[in-house]
């Protein structure tokens, strides 16, 4: 039997009366990637949201429901939200990285709100970071410059690195390559693939092939609903539901 | 609404409905070669090979330029996938009909073989077994296709009956010879085809429903025939 990680049942989340999420039950295995597809407005952004307690922080927004992360239900009300999202890392459509911050102190800065002063650490943990989200060569002699002085794809990846760098278990991505050129997007595929050797990816996208290229299991949203969740190979030659099917040749959405 | 990958299926199906055509048009004119004993239909298979070569080439650009363009999933895949095999197919299946329009050339310069009865047999059932393949794969029909991947096994068994009674019949009769071993080789060209037919039959069903049955059907024949 494969091993979950990550447990999501009945899961039901509202944006005040609009329900965007029906029921959602999905489970993720240790050191697999995820593609999470579907049309605009389907709930794949809020799902993701729901799986690191950010969707809460909209006024008027709720979920229900279980997401069980190492055996502890994250919705539990003793549990601090803060420490869950150290837990399930989390990097956005447009590159975001902190303003006033160097390069340098973009990636630590989860450390230093956890109270971790100490520069050797810091160091060590910066360069590491830097280096598993493919950019160490690219910046390790600018770490005092602006975050915001690199480019738009090296941004997204110094955004990465500022995930990593608190070791998450869990990598939440919501259209990460959608702003980037093809060869930044290239990149942080590549980046994919030596990311799930040590953690879960789960990833929302609107590039078919991109789910086909990167990710090992695919969940189709439609209208707040999870239509279909399988092997992507699978998937993407012989769904299972009709819906998916006329989804992925473009029939709608 | 027409996707614009519709533009490009519906033409490469139509590309392929024609090289079909081609191909039933020499099938049938190898098997009259031999059965009429009749020149004027070798010659017409050897010009209507010409024409599948080419549709062979012109479909497999088709094909690579959808995949390149569309980047098709799903449905659309597994249908441009299976035309690529199925174009393979007819293309084999066209030369074979040239190989027996080859065979008659040999086996018209002696007098008919004494029984043709199970080779008629034989092509008859093949060339039903080509158009229902076919008819399968332009109706979309998986039952279709069921029945000719079951009607191969008469073919199957007609191909080991021409060989023995062939044989036994040389035995008794050694300078027919020249006849006997072009009714042979007649005989597995025309095996051929159908084991062609059949792997289109399987496409075709790959492509309705994404269930790959060529090797289940295989074991759930159990033929001793090589394939």
């Amino acid at each position: 039997m494969t091993e979950t990680l990550l447990s999501v049942q009945n899961l039901n989340a509202w944006f005040g009366m609009h329900q965007a999420l029906k029921n959602i039950q999905i489970e993720f295995s240790p050191q697999t990637v995820t593609a999470l597809i579907g049309p605009s407005g389907c709930g794949k952004s809020t799902f993701v949201r729901c799986l690191n307690r950010l969707h809460e922080e909209v006024p008027g927004a709720y979920a229900t429901g279980k997401v069980i992360l190492q055996g502890k239900n994250i919705y539990e009300s003793s549990v601090d939200p803060v420490l869950i999202r150290r837990k399930v890392g989390m990097v956005f459509q447009k590159p975001n990285p902190f303003p006033s911050l160097s390069v340098f102190d973009n990636v630590v800065a989860g450390l230093k709100l956890a109270g971790i002063r100490r520069k050797s650490i810091l160091m060590e943990v910066a360069e590491r970071s830097l280096k598993q989200a493919a950019l160490w060569e690219e910046v390790k002699n600018k770490l005092q410059q602006p975050g915001t002085s690199l480019s738009g794809g090296q941004q997204q990846r110094l955004c990465i690195a500022r995930a990593l760098a608190v070791e998450p278990p869990i990598l939440l991505m919501d259209e990460p390559t959608s702003a980037l050129d093809p060869i930044s997007t290239a990149k942080i595929e590549e980046l994919l693939a030596e990311l799930k050797k040590t953690m879960t990816v789960i990833m929302v996208t609107h590039n078919m092939q991109q789910a086909a290229r990167i990710s090992d299991k695919t969940a189709f949203f439609l209208l707040g609903e999870l239509v279909e969740f399988g092997q992507t190979s699978t998937l993407f030659t012989v769904p299972k539901e009709k819906k998916t099917e006329q989804y992925i040749t473009g029939k709608f959405g | 609404m027409q996707r614009s990958i519709d533009i490009g299926l519906n033409e490469l199906k139509a590309q392929l409905v024609q090289m079909a055509g081609y191909l039933e048009e020499a099938v049938k004119n190898a098997t009259l070669a031999w059965r009429n004993r009749s020149r004027e239909m070798i010659e017409r298979v050897n010009a209507i090979e010409d024409k599948v070569n080419q549709a062979h080439l012109d479909v497999d650009a088709a094909c690579l330029k959808l995949l390149a363009t569309q980047q098709p999933l799903a449905t659309d895949l597994r249908f441009i996938l299976s035309v690529v095999k199925i174009n393979s197919d007819i293309e084999r299946m066209a030369d074979q009909a040239v190989n027996i329009s080859n065979n008659a050339v040999y086996y018209l310069q002696h007098p008919p073989y004494q029984d043709l009865s199970d080779l008629i047999r034989m092509s008859e059932i093949v060339r039903e077994l080509v158009k229902n393949a076919i008819d399968a794969f332009i109706k979309e029909d998986a039952v279709l296709a069921q029945n000719v991947l079951d009607a191969d096994d008469e073919v199957d068994q007609l191909k080991n009956k021409v060989f023995k009674d062939v044989l036994a019949h040389l035995k008794q009769t050694p300078q027919e010879v020249e006849q006997g071993l072009n009714v042979i080789l007649i005989a597995r060209n025309l095996e051929r085809i159908g084991d062609h037919a059949t792997n289109i039959a399987e496409d075709v069903i790959f492509t309705i429903s994404g269930q790959d049955v060529r090797h289940s059907h295989f074991r759930k024949k159990g033929s001793p025939d090589e394939k």
